[in-house]
This record gives structure tokens, C-alpha cells and sequence, in this order.
């Protein structure tokens, strides 16, 4: 899913960042937000609607809608469009309104 | 989360690096202003980070640069002022007072900043529309399928659904062909496209078909979008049963318009109007972009809904008189301020900007 050859733009391969979504290991690149590896893993299903569980993929993609709020290493409601993916960083679908949490 | 200790005082805050945010900061820099920029972002720019395509209006806002190109530019010219130039990227402005105290959170952390000035440049957000599954993973804002491929080299899918013939639709259509993605079809509610025909001509000559008079009627798909219903319009826009023709595609772009995010200028008490012509709520400024409240100025889309190329030009001249009313000297002000005022005239005056017109007619705002 990633895009290969591109007339403007150069993706030169980067440095690969393992990370992992529900317990399972995956690749990401170097200067990938957690959405964008999600997806490039094939990963569209993000979080789900509130009340009726819904599925939901994100929209916005810019940190605006919401609909891609994840549990990120242990933190809920993480806007993973416009956070930078890290090594070793821990993605889970959130079920529901996020919980109360220590830092 | 942590809290700050101390509130940090500032003297001019932007918030939002997009085209109208990264000039507002050179105007005020110039002038010899202390400035901090605020963006939710790891990258500066807003929308101009994903913008492969060469920029229309005039040379003067860099027509035939590429967005990303001129970014470079715009980044470029604020190097130059150093530590005068604070730059929060990561950091999201989570409230906004009457007396200028902004709330942040930035890793975590959060604190305060008192500004003396505040520049509010936030840009918009696309809107989407009403249909049966309208919610399902892998329907995306064009906007947002721009930012996965341009950004990020990640493709949406391999068969796109286009819901919307605006500049944006038409453009983001195209690059994502250049990504190597397939785009189906291209629906447009109106009876005729509504973007500048050389994009349109563009993609009509790669095959894409251009339908008119049709909208999507719903998507098909459990998890995610596996199908799509689309459906004929009449003339009082209502779909047509019995005209529906199904597409496989496995992603929909929806492309409908941007509506300003105006909701730090309805906290921080700034009046905002409703005008449909400039995207939604719009605040109402005076012909220095000041808002209501004092010391609180807005340029760039969330002032309503325009080009890229405009927003420069309104950012550039919210700084200017930001600077001014911060008590600096601005060399050859007035010369600056008539220049840039009939550079934003030049951009505004095409039949494609007849609406851009009428709403600020509406709000009662001289362009």
C-alpha cells in the first residue's frame, strides 16, 4: 500500500520502526504518523462509534475529527493521524470513551 | 498530566503555521516583534506539506511553485530570525481566555501562555455529506487521502470513488493517479463541474469519467467500504429510483467543502457571523483583521473558505498591523499595507472568486 514510483515525489526508504497494534508486531517508516503505518499495514478499522459501535477509519487526517483515536501505550484518545510513530510504541482499538489515566 | 508551574509571557502568538500563520510571523518579525508560532503538527505549513501541484493566481504569492516548494520558501524566511521566532510544533491550543491566557499541551505537559497579541490563523476543516454508511473506514476526506499520499507515501486504496468536483477534487483526483492509484469515477451533485476546467480536462484526458447531476447514494461494506450505490439527481437535487448503478471501489473521497474552525475565536469571545458564501461561522473583522476583541486578529481561511494564495496575503497584513498595534514601526507601512491590499483584490477578482465576494460583502468587510 505504500506508493512506489511518484512523477513529483521521492519516498526513498527510510529507516524501518517496529511497533506493535493489539499485541501483534508491525513495520512502519521513519516519519509515518501511527494511522499511516496502520494503513500501510492495511489497517483501516481505527476505533468505533461511541454508542453503536460502528466501525471507523479516520478522516480528517489532520488531528480535526477524532474518528482515529487510539490507545497509545496505555494513553487513550491519542490522535494517531498527527502523532509520529516510535519505536516500540504500543497501538490498541480503543473500545469506547477512553479511561482515566496516570502518567 | 503534568502542569506547569508558571505562565510563560509572550509578546505575539500565532496559532496555526499554515500560508496565513508562517507570513503573519515574517510580518511581525520584520517589524521587530518576539514571536511564538503554536501548531498541533510536527511539521510546519498546514496544507501546503501535502500540495504537489504548481500554485495558481499570482507571482507575487508564488503562481507556478509548487506548495511544498513554496513552503520551503516561507520556512526559509523565518530562519533568518533565529531565536525571535519560537516555534511550539506537537502543541495543541486546548483553550483560549478573554484576557489573551492561551492553554496548551505540549507532551503531556501543560501551561499557559500570556500573549499581548494573538493571531488566530487555524485554517478549516472539510466537511463531509449525508448518505447511508457515510461513516464505514475507507471513506476519507480528500484532504485527508492528499495528506496519506503526499505526506506519508501511503496509498488509500487501489479503486477510489471521487465525491466532488471543486479544486480540490479535481486536483487531489489527479495526484492520485501520479500515486498510482485508480480513480473510477468523479461524481458532482451540480449540473456542471465546479473547479477550474484545466484541472478537470486533466483527469477527462487520463479517462476519468466526469458524471454530473449524480451523487453517492450509499456505501456497501461491513468493516470497511467494499462498494458504493450511486444514483442520478433531478432537478430539485432529490436521487432518482431506479437510475442507481453500483462501483466496486474500495475507497471513497469526499470532497464538499471546507468549513473554518472558528471555535478558539468563540472562546476567546471574537463575534462570529454565519456566511454561507465564506464556508460557515466566520469572525467578523475590521480592515486590519482585527476581531471584536482587542489585540486578537484572524487571517487565512478561518476567515472564510479561499485559496492558499490569499491566505498569504491576509496573513502577511494581519502581521503588519499586529506589529503596529504592538507599537512598532513598520518601514514603508503604508506603501506595504496598499500593495498588499490590491495583490489580495487581484486574487479576488475572477468570476471563480464572485462568491468569496459576496460573503464578505455579507460581513460587511472592504476587500
Amino acid at each position: 500500500m505504500r506508493v512506489n514510483q511518484h512523477p513529483i515525489l521521492s519516498f526513498d526508504t527510510k529507516e524501518e520502526i517496529t511497533f506493535t497494534f493489539n499485541g501483534k508486531p508491525m513495520k512502519g517508516m521513519m516519519g509515518d504518523t501511527i494511522a499511516s503505518a496502520l494503513h500501510a499495514n492495511g489497517v483501516k478499522k481505527l476505533s468505533e462509534s461511541i454508542h453503536l459501535k460502528r466501525p471507523r477509519g479516520f478522516y480528517c487526517a489532520i488531528g480535526n475529527c477524532a474518528s482515529c483515536n487510539m490507545i497509545v501505550d496505555g494513553k487513550p484518545n491519542v490522535r494517531t493521524c498527527i502523532t509520529p510513530l516510535k519505536e516500540g510504541m504500543r497501538v490498541e482499538f480503543q473500545h469506547g470513551k477512553g479511561h482515566v489515566y496516570e502518567t | 498530566m503534568e502542569r506547569g508551574m508558571y505562565m510563560r509571557h509572550k509578546e505575539a502568538v500565532i496559532i496555526g503555521a499554515g500560508p496565513a500563520g508562517l507570513k503573519a510571523a515574517k510580518s511581525l518579525c520584520e517589524a521587530g516583534a518576539s514571536v511564538t508560532i503554536i501548531d498541533r503538527n510536527k511539521d510546519l505549513g498546514g496544507q501546503l506539506t501535502k500540495q504537489t501541484h504548481k500554485f495558481f493566481g499570482s507571482e507575487k504569492q508564488y503562481a507556478s511553485v509548487r506548495g511544498i516548494e513554496i513552503l520551503k520558501i516561507l520556512l526559509n524566511d523565518l530562519l533568518e530570525y533565529g531565536t525571535q521566532c519560537e516555534i511550539l510544533n506537537e502543541t495543541s491550543v486546548v483553550g483560549l481566555y478573554h484576557d489573551k491566557v492561551i492553554a496548551c499541551v505540549k507532551d503531556d505537559k501543560f501551561f499557559k501562555i500570556k500573549a499581548e497579541s494573538i493571531i488566530i490563523a487555524t485554517g478549516a476543516s472539510e466537511k463531509s455529506i449525508p448518505f447511508e454508511n457515510n461513516d464505514l473506514p475507507g471513506i476519507y476526506a480528500a484532504g485527508a487521502v492528499q495528506t496519506l499520499m503526499n505526506q506519508y507515501g501511503v496509498k488509500p486504496g487501489d479503486k477510489v470513488l471521487m465525491v466532488g468536483s471543486g479544486n480540490i477534487g479535481l486536483i487531489v483526483s489527479y495526484q492520485l493517479m501520479q500515486a498510482g492509484v485508480e480513480v473510477v469515477k468523479l461524481v458532482e451533485a451540480a449540473p456542471s463541474i465546479s473547479g477550474y476546467l484545466v484541472h478537470a480536462s486533466k483527469i477527462q484526458r487520463l479517462g476519468v469519467d466526469i458524471l454530473t447531476q449524480t451523487s453517492i447514494k450509499r456505501a456497501i461494506g461491513k468493516e470497511q467500504v467494499e462498494k458504493v450505490e450511486l444514483w442520478n439527481l433531478d432537478e430539485t437535487w432529490q436521487g432518482m429510483e431506479g437510475s442507481e448503478q453500483t462501483l466496486e471501489v474500495d475507497t471513497v473521497c469526499i470532497s464538499v467543502g471546507l468549513a473554518p474552525l472558528t471555535e478558539l475565536l468563540m472562546q476567546v469571545g471574537a463575534e462570529v457571523m454565519y456566511v454561507r458564501e465564506l464556508g460557515g461561522n466566520v469572525p467578523k473583522i475590521d480592515h486590519r483583521y482585527q476581531t471584536t476583541v482587542k489585540g486578537v486578529y484572524a487571517c487565512g481561511d478561518v476567515c472564510g473558505i479561499e485559496e492558499a494564495s490569499s491566505a498569504m496575503v491576509e496573513g502577511a497584513l494581519s502581521g503588519i498591523h499586529a506589529a503596529f498595534d504592538l507599537g512598532y514601526t513598520i518601514d514603508d507601512e503604508k506603501r506595504k499595507v496598499k500593495a498588499l491590499k490590491e495583490e489580495l483584490k487581484f486574487l479576488r477578482s475572477g468570476p471563480h472568486a464572485a462568491k468569496i465576494r459576496a460573503g464578505y460583502n455579507k460581513l460587511g468587510v472592504m476587500i
